[in-house]
């Protein structure tokens, strides 16, 4: 397998093998890697409660649904605890997959250390928790699967089939249902994360990379990198009902809580542009412009965007800044100035802080969401990528 | 400490109570103050100077710092965030020098005389001028702070607090070296020449503009004389002080130093040792 220093150029040479014309590819699949079987997690673990939920309902541990007229005393009791425990509940963990270094580094948000380094397999990218908050899920790419991290084993205790060179991907809100984007192979592989199977493979543009589901679940957005495309994937069809055509290279895509807005960034066009989903069209674009700095080193990757989609944050690569966007009025308010090549982000699930990787200087910045401003910055692995945040 | 170093024949320097000590300080302090406030001129260029170095000197150097993390910041910084410390240390070491010129003009015209010969102990007189020096440097520096707030160099709200104890201590070195020079000096045009050879060689060679492992990068030697450098310290104790921190080193090195400069400024102020003997047309 090919190993790639995700320079901003280097993937421009790839072979371009165009869009094929079948848009779904519905294949039995079980006989791939022999490993769906395997019961290390078994079925009841990836739970469909959603993260939010969990995070609301942690501090009381009360998983049983209470009748309405306990829910009160249930919620007062909650409180307690979590006043009680007040440090713990502020706390959550941190994944950072290190792409070079093939590890996934494990940072504490309250001493903003890392705590854990996890041997993962060669060339680790995408990286998100389960919707139950128990494994971690990390795309390997040159391992072509994904493997599954226990939280709190903090090792590999598993894998998970997918196509050749998986890079980014897409769960549903339940955690039954996972996407995933396979770079070499224009294709989406559709996982069941229950029986642990692939249950179908969507053909999308060369080099698909941005993976989100639409809020409500029905529409999955793919990115192809080389086709300029976001492309739209009806979930319950399989099928692409739109193609929207973006600047060049896009590589994530991002929207708003309420579905009102889809956001995609362009690496090489160094935009994000603003796409209405109902309409599928662009319907704005945000351009960045840092003072001193080169066009062609502003390179848009990664995308945050609040819960109350008032504010948005885009990773703008070699530029070394994050970008601070009016969600509203798409202006950009400022850049923040973090570490070298900065890729991806996530939110802790509180929105207090937003934690950034820098691929090129080995570090994850902290931004102070509410300051809009970098308080921190902590060494990781080599070439660090992805990140997923969750409570432990 | 001050009345123990005394040589001169002060009289009856225990007689004097608390409230007296306190008279005499209040009114060095006012003085100085209002001279500060009625020279507007001096208010205004000890603001622009640091304001010409961070708007035009840093905008051109932001890529200086290249990336690398340097303690006390804990993430990455612009060139601004970085000199800041530097030019308030920078203002205070023109506002000593400023306070050591004034001493030579004092004494040409003669309010020196005025001033020596209070009856209290000629060290706490001349501790007294430089903690009026002082407190006017500390004022210009917070209205450079100020300034600097609307050009993004925001440091931690508490920050402004803990700075406070370094600048009145990198303030007195500074100013106890400045009268401790000015003892020297027979005549006002002499100024230029204390510019020359202390207060752009101090500032140069120092942590101001520039970190210490990139000077290193260009000369070992020079890195070397930087770090031995005085000012260099107190630029670094005001940095880590802007950021809650404390550089002991820097401490121990800046306390020292105050310490000896204010012994030999009050031991060459002596008249019976210091300028008299050397200038036999200066006063006294």
């Amino acid at each position: 397998m090919l190993m790639k220093m995700i320079s901003p150029t280097d993937q421009m040479h790839h072979e371009k093998r165009g869009l094929s014309e079948t848009p779904i590819r519905e294949r039995a699949m079980n006989e791939e890697r022999g490993r769906t079987g395997r019961d290390a997690m078994s079925p009841h673990q990836i739970s469909d409660r959603g993260r939010d939920q969990r995070v609301a309902s942690l501090a009381g541990k009360a998983r049983k649904p209470f009748p309405q007229r306990f829910n009160v005393a249930a919620g007062l009791l909650a409180a307690a605890l979590s006043l009680a425990a007040i440090a713990p509940a502020s706390a959550y963990v941190a994944f950072v997959s290190n792409e070079k270094g093939n590890t996934v580094s494990v940072i504490d948000t309250d001493s903003w250390t890392v705590t854990k380094t996890i041997k993962v397999g060669q060339r680790p990218r995408g990286i998100a928790f389960t919707r139950d908050g128990k494994f971690v899920m990390v795309a390997v790419g040159d391992d072509d699967t994904i493997q599954v991290i226990d939280a709190k084993k903090m090792e590999v205790v598993d894998t998970l089939p997918s196509g050749p060179d998986p890079e980014l991907f897409a769960q549903d809100a339940q955690g039954k249902t996972l996407y995933v984007a396979n770079e070499n192979d224009n294709t989406v592989t559709v996982l069941d994360l229950e029986k642990r199977i692939r249950i179908g493979d969507v053909q999308v543009g060369v080099e698909p990379e941005g993976m989100m589901l639409s809020p409500d679940g029905k529409i999955l957005i793919c990115t192809s990198e080389t086709t300029n495309m976001a492309h739209f994937i009806d979930t319950a069809t399989r099928k692409i009902v739109a193609n929207v055509l973006v600047d060049a290279r896009p590589r994530y895509a991002e929207f708003k809580s309420d579905g009102s807005e889809l956001w995609v960034s362009a690496e090489i066009g160094g935009t994000v542009s603003i796409i209405d989903p109902a309409k599928r069209e662009v319907t704005g674009k945000i351009k960045f412009a840092v003072p001193g700095l080169r066009s062609e080193a502003i390179q848009p990757v990664g995308i945050a965007l609040t819960k109350d989609g008032k504010t948005g944050f885009v990773a703008l690569g070699p530029a070394n800044r994050v970008a601070v966007v009016d969600g509203t009025t798409h202006e950009v308010k400022k850049y923040l100035l973090v570490g070298q090549r900065v890729w991806h982000m996530e939110f802790t699930p509180d929105e207090k802080y937003l934690l950034v990787t820098n691929g090129v200087s080995n570090d994850v910045s902290v931004i102070d969401v509410a300051a809009q401003k970098v308080i921190k910055t902590i060494q990781v692995g080599e070439l660090p990528w992805g990140i997923t945040i969750a409570q432990p | 400490m001050t009345v123990t170093t005394v040589h001169s024949p002060a009289p009856a320097r225990s007689g004097f109570s608390a409230g007296e000590y306190v008279t005499c300080l209040i009114g060095i302090v006012w003085r100085e103050g209002l001279r500060f406030l009625h020279q507007r001129e001096r208010f205004v260029s000890a603001l622009v100077r640091p304001l010409v170095w961070l708007f035009i000197f840093a905008a051109g150097f932001r890529q200086v710092l290249g990336i690398s993390i340097i303690p006390p910041y804990e993430t990455y910084i612009l060139y601004e965030v970085y000199i800041a410390p530097g030019l308030m240390a920078m203002i205070q070491l023109f506002n000593g020098m400023q306070s050591s010129l004034s001493m030579v003009y004092d004494r040409e015209m003669g309010n020196m005389r005025t001033l020596l010969v209070s009856p209290l102990p000629r060290g706490y007189l001349l501790f007294c001028k430089l903690l009026a020096g002082t407190a006017v440097s500390v004022l210009q520096v917070y209205a450079f702070l100020v300034i600097a707030w609307f050009w993004d160099i925001t440091p931690p709200p508490m920050g402004y607090l803990t700075v406070l104890p370094a600048l009145i201590l990198s303030g007195l070195m500074l100013g106890a070296l400045g009268m401790l020079i000015s003892s020297g000096i027979k005549q006002l045009e002499n100024f230029a020449g204390v510019m020359n050879f202390v207060i752009f060689p101090m500032f140069f060679a120092s942590s101001a503009l520039y970190p210490l492992w990139r000077v290193e990068e260009g000369s070992p030697w020079l890195a070397y004389l930087c770090e031995t450098n005085p000012f260099t310290h107190a630029v670094e104790l005001i940095r880590f002080a802007l950021y809650g921190k404390l550089n002991w080193v820097s401490l121990a090195v800046v306390g020292g130093c105050t310490a000896v400069f204010m012994i030999g400024a009050i031991l060459a102020y002596d008249p019976s040792r210091g300028f008299v003997r050397r200038g036999p047309g200066g006063e006294a």
